[in-house]
Parts: structure tokens; sequence; C-alpha cells
């Protein structure tokens, strides 16, 4: 029993930071219908923001959080403005190869500045409880915390606040909301600061987690992250967090049941199977016919 | 085409002629370096080079080597493969059509030797890889030994099993779980590997588990080792992807002693272990600093007082490669490739700084000695020298 709950766990942590990255696909793609590949890399910046700024002055874990928040979030606006913009209206494959590049853009300047990977330092003494055969450190518990915090500070902005409902409108229609004299370009890159910044504090508990930080953390988990958003119904805030939940424990279950060999195996035919029944992910709704 | 241009697409014609003649009418032995300078392995690169140039200078101070009686100094070539597969490729092709070296060292990691290998033993240059483990750098699909292909290094067949032994009689641990990185070619067959000499010297492999590279979350993995409760935890992983398991298993509340392999033996791993959860936990390998061989002490000091640090297998591996190189130059006569590589493959004995080298019966891999170490405080300590029968 005690082996169940620990693998729950696991899953919930794994789960909490996929869905951190996921929010940040999910929130881009509602506001301008493109894929920011570059979300990784983004992710991958707020881990190497955090530990440059330790190295210069160890700051507490929640000023340190803020400060990669803010710097990485006007990057992502700054990247919006220089690499997306001129592009909005090309064909939907140029903005796609547009990210992809800045993404690679990205992970190579930290590569030509760091080839190896670096430690990161702990920001907090981690103390770990064991009770009844299960284990869980404080650590962990602020990570999920954090992460959950932040979700749910997203989701009150996207449902109750005045911004929140001119992203929605974005989403629903960016000429309609234009011509209603709202600065679109505006919202589009402080929507795009908001997705950076919750990209970097997902680097930031990654690296917290898995105290090695190097140029290519951002690749596999931002794949990762971007197929949990289109499971859960990519533009939908609340589906990328389902399919990002789904994406962690399904692999710690895979792995739990089965050979640990089979566990990608598993874990991508059954999201497969999910997208066979479910096209447009599991909360996204198919686009309505404008006429 | 007026006969101003006439002339000067004549006098570019000659002029090129003349580079090339100059080119030609070299005095040094061009010894290419195909190695990891950026990538995922620049660690691996930068010991490569730091070993390669020592070596050299040495050679060159000392008046250069003797080929067929004249003394001709070495030129290092040195070329940045990205540790990636198709530019060491190129990298092979340009070394030998374009710098014309009689001989290539590297490259040290397989996904890059493996191909690379591919080329000097179609162009005919001999190609001594200082580090790679994986059986078809140095074989062909059928079993064979490539002609002009040798490695520097033990491989697995050698390592593994003596590892497998030492955990059994030495540390009396019988009962051993793996965690692997089963994307990566040298962790999945060193894996597999001990899997079968740990049964055969009588263990008991309790649970064999997988991850793949890039992966930083171990602890569904590591929850269902725990489960089964081993005594030795192997993990043939690269060295970043070793602290995070050694710190996740312990978090974990698993207490097994550690093991791994030569993967291990580079000082970034203990960088990345700020918090020596890989303590007290052993592991096999080329080379020690701790020596009481003249030769290799002199090494080990010329090497740290060149470069302010000790050197690592790689490095050491690398130096033998050299070694081995430039004797079969000497014993060649010649600066022919062929005949290079055809003295290389009749070497039966050579003694290096990691040890002695065994070539039998042509065979391109060598047999040598096992080193084992431990982490004790952020330092690798010596514990033991193993010798295959």
């Amino acid at each position: 029993m005690d082996y169940i709950i620990q693998q729950v766990i696991n899953a919930i942590q794994l789960g909490s930071i996929y869905g951190l990255i996921a929010l940040g696909y999910s929130l881009v793609y509602g506001v301008l219908s493109m894929m920011n590949f570059a979300h990784g890399d983004l992710f991958m910046l707020g881990a190497f923001f955090c530990l440059l700024l330790e190295k210069i002055i160890p700051l507490p874990l929640w000023l340190a959080l803020l400060l990669t928040m803010l710097v990485i979030g006007c990057l992502g606006a700054l990247l919006e403005r220089l690499a997306y913009r001129p592009i909005r209206h090309a064909p939907k494959v140029s903005a796609i190869i547009t990210s992809l590049g800045c993404g690679l853009i990205l992970e190579n300047i930290t590569l030509a500045m760091s080839p190896y990977p670096r430690h990161m330092p702990t920001l907090f003494q981690n103390s770990i409880f064991h009770f009844h055969g299960i284990t869980i450190s404080s650590l962990q518990i602020i990570v999920i915390g954090i992460s959950l915090l932040l979700m749910i500070l997203l989701d009150v902005m996207i449902r109750c606040t005045t911004l929140g409902m001119v992203i929605r409108a974005l989403a629903w229609n960016r000429l309609m909301v234009s011509l209603l004299g709202i600065p679109a370009n505006r919202i589009i890159s402080l929507t795009f600061a908001v997705g950076a910044a919750l990209g970097a504090a997902a680097g930031l508990l990654y690296a917290l987690t898995y105290p090695v930080v190097s140029s290519s953390m951002g690749i596999a988990i931002g794949w990762k992250a971007f197929i949990a958003a289109v499971i859960g119904g990519i533009g939908n805030m609340r589906g990328a967090l389902l399919g990002a939940f789904i994406l962690g424990s399904t692999e710690v279950m895979s792995i739990t049941m089965l050979p640990s060999t089979y566990r990608d195996l598993i874990a991508y035919s059954l999201l497969l199977i999910i997208l066979i029944f479910k096209p447009y992910g599991i909360l996204g709704e198919p686009p309505t016919q404008k006429i | 085409m007026s006969k101003q241009q006439k002339q000067i697409v004549y006098f570019l014609f000659s002029s090129i002629l003349l580079l090339v003649g100059c080119r030609s009418s070299n005095q040094s032995i061009k010894v290419g370096l195909n190695t990891e300078l950026t990538g995922e392995a620049p660690a691996v690169g930068a010991s490569c080079v730091k070993a390669a140039k020592l070596f050299v200078n040495k050679i060159n101070q000392d008046g250069g080597v003797d080929v067929g009686g004249k003394k001709k100094t070495i030129e290092l070539i040195v070329a940045d493969n990205g540790s990636k597969a198709d530019e060491a490729v190129v990298v092979a092709q340009r070394l030998i059509t374009q710098n014309e070296v009689v001989a290539i060292v590297g490259p040290n990691i397989s996904s890059c030797a493996v191909p690379a290998s591919e080329i000097s033993e179609n162009m005919g240059c001999l190609m001594i890889s200082p580090w790679s483990t994986n059986r078809r750098t140095t074989t062909t699909n059928d079993g064979t030994f490539k002609k002009y292909v040798f490695r520097a290094c033990f491989t697995e067949l050698v390592e593994i099993p003596l590892l497998a032994q030492f955990a059994m009689s030495h540390l009396h641990l019988a009962k051993a779980a793996v965690l692997y990185d089963m994307s990566s070619e040298s962790p999945n067959s060193a894996a597999h590997q001990f899997q079968e000499s740990f049964l055969k010297a009588g263990g008991k492999i309790v649970a064999m588990e997988t991850y793949t590279s890039q992966d930083r979350d171990f602890s569904a993995q590591l929850t269902k080792i725990q489960a089964s409760h081993p005594d030795i935890l192997f993990i043939p992983a690269y060295y970043n992807d070793v602290p995070l398991i050694a710190e996740q298993a312990r978090n974990l509340g698993i207490t097994a002693q550690f093991l791994g392999y030569n993967s291990w033996s580079t000082p970034e791993i203990i960088q990345l272990d700020s918090q020596h959860y890989l303590d007290h936990a052993y592991f096999s390998n080329h080379f020690s600093t701790e020596s009481d061989n003249p030769v290799v002490k002199k090494f080990i000091q010329s090497y740290q007082s060149t470069y302010g640090t000790a050197p690592d297998d790689i490095a050491a591996l690398t130096y033998d490669t050299m070694g081995l190189i430039v004797e079969s130059i000497i014993k060649a006569g010649s600066l022919n490739r062929t005949a290079i590589a055809n003295t290389m493959a009749n070497i039966e004995d050579f003694t290096g700084v990691t040890g002695t080298y065994k070539f039998h019966q042509g065979n391109h891999d060598p047999f040598k000695n096992v080193i084992i170490l431990t982490i004790e405080n952020g330092k690798f300590v010596y514990v033991t020298t193993l010798q295959p029968e």
C-alpha cells in the first residue's frame, strides 16, 4: 500500500512540473493559435537565470522565483516582439519554424556560455519526512505547492480579471477585439510574458528538484509538456493541467506495473488512443465555423 | 575571355598548384585528433586535447620521432566533432584527405567512434579510439576486427565481469539492482553484461530498471527498486545522471551500496554531487592518479604542472594512444599509412600510463588491468587493481 502511495506522490510531482510548462504552450496557443516551440528553452533559461542569480547573490527562494519569472517573462515578450510579430500573418509553417529556430538559438547561446552541466545550489534546507514507509521531502511539498499556487493564480486571472477576459476574447476573435479599441498587440505581448514566466518558474522548480542544469534540459521535457497540452485540448488551461497529470501518472503507472523499458511506449500509445477518440483533446472543442 | 582574364586564371591556378606542392613537402608527422570539444561531452574532448598536446610537446622537445633514421617532429591537428556522429564522419574524412594525417586519435564517445571508424577503415588510415568501449568500434558486422581500427581502453567484456566479481568476493554483496539509461549504447551493454556476469558469479539480480536520456526524474523506478531490497545498486549511466539518481535513491531511503563503471570517472561527477550522496560508492576505471610507477608519476606531474589539474582517465588513455601511434611509426620506419597500421596490428605488448596492454592474437581490443576506485569526501580514492585472466 505504501508503495502505491509513494508512486502517487511521484506522479503528482511529475504531473505538476509538466502542467506548469504545458500551461505556457496552451496560453500562447489560445491567443495566437501558434505553437511556441521555444517554450522548452525558456524553461531552461529560467533554470540558468536562477543559477546565475544565486552565484552572484544568494537570494531566498521566493525572491529568486519572482526575479526569474520577471526577467524571463520580459524575454518572452521580447521574443514575441522581435521574432513572432513580424511574421504573424505569414503561413503557420513559418511561425513553427521560427519558434523552433528561436529555441535553437537560445539553446546554443547557453551552450556557448556554459557547455558543461552545472550543479544547482540548494536554496533552503531540505528535510525528508518518513512515515509508514512513505517518504516525502520538504522540497517536493514546496515544488508541488508552488506549482499548484501558480496554476490557481493563472486560472483566477483568466476567469476573474479584465485582463483574463481580454485574453479569452482574443482567443475568440482577434479582429473583433482590435476593432473594439483594445490594444491587442500589448495584450499578446503580456500573454507571452505570462507564459514565459510560468515556463521559467517550472524551470527553476525543476532545477531545484533535479539539481543538474544543462542547456539541453528543456528539449525532452518541453516536448512532453507540449504533448500534455495537446492531449488536454490545446488552448484550454484546465485541459493542459489535466493532460499533464494524465501523462505524469501514466508514466509512473507503467513503470510501477511493467518493466520500465516500456514506459514511453505505453504512455505515448495511450495518448494516441485518447487523440483518436478525442481529436481536439479531452477538454478541447472543435473550432466553430465562422460564416 | 580577354587576355588579361586568362592571365589571372593562369596565375591563380599556378599559385594553387604551388600551394599544394608546398603542403606535400612536409618535415613533420601529422596526427589528427577527432574529438568532442563541444556538444554533450566537452569535458572528454578537453582532456583528450590536453594530453595529446602534452605528449607531442614532450616528443618534439626530445627532437621528434625516428622514422627510418630521420628525426621528425609531430604536428597535431585538432578537429572538433561536436559529439555528433555526422560531424565525426566529416572530420575523419577531412583529416585523412585534406590534412593528410598518418593516424587519427579518437573519437572518444562511441556514437562518434563507430561511424568514424568506417571512414578510417575504408580510406585506410590507422584510427585508435582512446575511450570508446563499444564493440562495433573495432569490429565489423560479422565479428572480425577492422584492419585499421584499434582502441586503447578495455571493453565491457573485460571490465564488467571483474566488477561483478569484486562486488561478490570483495564486498560480499549478492543482491543487485540495476538502473540504466537504455537509450545509450554503453550503459545499456554494461547493464546486460553485469546481469550476465553477476548471475554467473553466483549473485542475484532483483531489479533491472531503465530510463531514457534526458530524464531527470527516477523516483518511480527507484521506488520500485526499493521494494526489491537490493544490497547493491549498479548505475551504469553518464556522469550527469549519476548524482541525480544517487540523491533521489538516498532520499527515498535506499541504503544499497552504489556501484558504477568507467563512465563515472570525470571530476564533474563530484562537482555535481555537492551533497556527497556518492560517498563510499565503488566504480571500475581505466586509470588512477595514485600510483607508485615512476612513469605514471612523471606523467601526472607534468600534466599537473602544465594544466593545474590532475589527469583523468581520458587524458591518460589519450596519452597511451599517442604512445601506441608513435611506437607503430618507429617500428614501421615509414610514414606509409598501411605500413603503420600493419605494424600496430603486430604490437602485442605495450606499457603505458594506464597499465600494460596485451593485444592477443590479432585482437584489436586490449586486455588490461581494471582499477577499482571509491569516492570519499568528494575525492576518487584507489582501492585495488584487478587483473583479467
